[in-house]
């Protein structure tokens, strides 16, 4: 019988990691890693911190080096893409023509920037960014930037609009909620960080939606707002969230909702095919409903949980998700999942820019959100692996040794 | 430009340019040194760039930040008095002749 073959469609952070951990578990088989950029897999988070800000370069974004792959005997296939799944089969095809067979397949499609239906969205100086071509092409605009709009103020949207404004540049950032990454954070770190980039001299605009975007010649030049404003912009930026990569999923007939869904193994609808990373929509328990997370700790987990079972250890997703976003001065921390708390507390001092809010839904401990408190985030790491046992109480009494009350828990 | 030395576990020994200015982490990304996993990049959010430096040597690397101590509490094999995320260990002309161990895993 020949060894058996897995396939992974997808080469950023998840795939890579599936691709390895399946070289680390002992897997015998084949392994093939197909992405579609023409570059090695690359990290994303530098693409709007420091590799747009021209502290790193392209050197110090792959993952691995050229040779690491023949070392491990990864078939990478890069700057091609999938056209099609065969699952009666269990092949699949390339847009170049190239076929494979597999016995199982894992879908690490990522996502893609949502796009802004707006006109003018076409214009030349609009752009977005997810991809190292995306980067490149951002850095060398906001070079010759005087006036960006940044449209969508989430973690990329702000991120970059702290880099744009140490370039130099008069940066408008225009969100339609009143509450910047307020998708991910709980209120107060929101506001923290809408009143950090104010002072840092951006002009914000909440509650405040695009209603074209101007431009002369081809090139952009502004933008409308729907409360009549024109911002003028010689850079536009569009990040107002992403859409999962889901087509060939969907083409496949595998369940769709919001992602691709699986099961807690990251199975989907079809027991041959798994689904990881930011395409991936699981059940949790860090949460009260399914969720799809975009991050690295999300994508690097799941390839690993879904290596362990394909080298025959099979065992439910069940990480604490952390995040991370660098703004300016400022380093966000978040652990576990805070959307739907329903009761904070403050630990530290917003003021010394030095905190963390400790979000809880009843008397149960679901997140904490730490901003330069790098202590109380690891302290939520190890809280947040199993049962807490912190009332928001002891959590917002600073004279109480969180570390010493995490090692007192079982297991941790 | 310093030439620093990985011991793997087992003993074997790789000897590294490590150009100045580019971290012990990166560098062995680079030069695909087994046994540096470097999940987040450098960000010091992981702990899985982990390396015990030749103890006699430690005055030779930059102090440890907050931050840094903090994360070391998730090194997955031993954290000692000479463990140091390795993505912090910025090369200077100093390091020239550094060594550093590597752990038995990194996660």
């Amino acid at each position: 019988m020949p060894a058996p073959v897995v396939a992974i469609i997808g080469a950023g952070q998840a795939g890579f990691q599936a691709a390895a951990s399946l070289r680390d578990t002992g897997f015998a088989g084949r392994v093939v890693l197909i992405g579609d950029e023409p570059v090695l897999p690359y990290q994303r988070p530098p693409l709007s911190k420091s590799y747009l800000a021209g502290q790193s370069g392209p050197d110090d974004l792959w993952l691995r080096p050229a040779e690491f792959y023949a070392k491990q005997q990864i078939d990478l296939v890069y700057g091609d893409a999938v056209a099609a799944i065969d699952r009666g089969q269990r092949r699949l095809r390339l847009t170049s023509g190239i076929e494979f067979s597999w016995d199982h397949l894992v879908l690490a499609t990522g996502a893609g920037c949502r796009p802004l239906a707006v006109p003018g969205a076409e214009l030349d100086g609009v752009l977005a960014l997810r991809t190292l071509a995306d980067a490149d092409a951002l850095r060398q605009r906001l070079n010759e930037a005087r006036e960006v709009v940044v449209v969508g103020a989430g973690f990329i949207g702000l991120e970059f609009a702290a880099v744009a404004l140490a370039s130099g540049a008069i940066v408008h950032i225009v969100e339609v909620t009143r509450q910047p990454m307020g998708r991910v954070v709980s209120e107060p770190v929101s506001r923290f960080f809408t009143n950090a980039h104010i002072g840092w001299g951006a002009e914000v605009a909440l509650g405040t939606g695009v209603v074209r975007i101007l431009g002369a010649g081809g090139r952009v030049n502004g933008v409308e707002t729907n409360d009549g404003r024109r911002l003028p912009a010689d850079l536009v930026l569009i990040c107002i969230g992403v859409i999962p990569n889901a087509e060939l999923a969907r083409g496949a007939g595998l369940a769709v909702d919001d992602g691709i869904v699986v099961d807690e193994y990251l199975v989907t609808s079809d027991p041959a095919i798994s689904a990881i990373g930011d395409c991936a929509n699981f059940p949790t328990s860090f949460a009260p409903v399914r969720v799809r997370l975009e991050s690295v700790q999300n994508a690097v987990d799941q390839g690993r949980c879904v290596a362990d079972r394909l080298a025959g250890r099979p065992a439910p997703y069940g990480k604490v998700p952390w995040f991370w976003s660098d703004q300016g001065d400022l380093k966000l921390q978040i652990a576990g999942i805070t959307i739907g708390h329903d009761t904070s507390v403050l630990r530290g001092d917003p003021a010394e820019r030095n905190f963390s809010v400790f979000c809880f839904r009843g008397r149960q401990l679901v997140g904490v959100e730490s901003v330069n408190r790098t202590a109380d985030h690891v302290v939520a790491r190890r809280l947040l692996a199993g049962d807490p046992q912190l009332s928001p109480e002891l959590a917002a009494d600073e004279s109480y040794d969180l570390r010493s009350h995490a090692r007192r828990l079982p297991g941790r | 430009m310093p030439k620093v030395t990985y011991v793997h576990p087992d003993g074997a020994r790789e000897v590294l340019d490590v150009p100045l200015g580019t971290s012990v982490m990166r560098a062995a990304i680079v030069n695909g040194v087994d046994g540096i996993v470097a999940e987040c990049g450098g960000e010091m959010m992981c702990a899985t760039c982990h390396v015990y430096v030749e103890p006699d040597q430690l005055d030779r690397t930059p102090p440890q930040s907050d931050d840094e101590k903090a994360m070391l509490e998730f090194t997955a094999s031993e954290r000692k008095p000479n463990s140091r995320l390795s993505c912090q260990l910025v090369a200077t002309a100093e390091f020239d002749g550094l060594v550093v161990y590597l752990p038995e895993t990194q996660v």
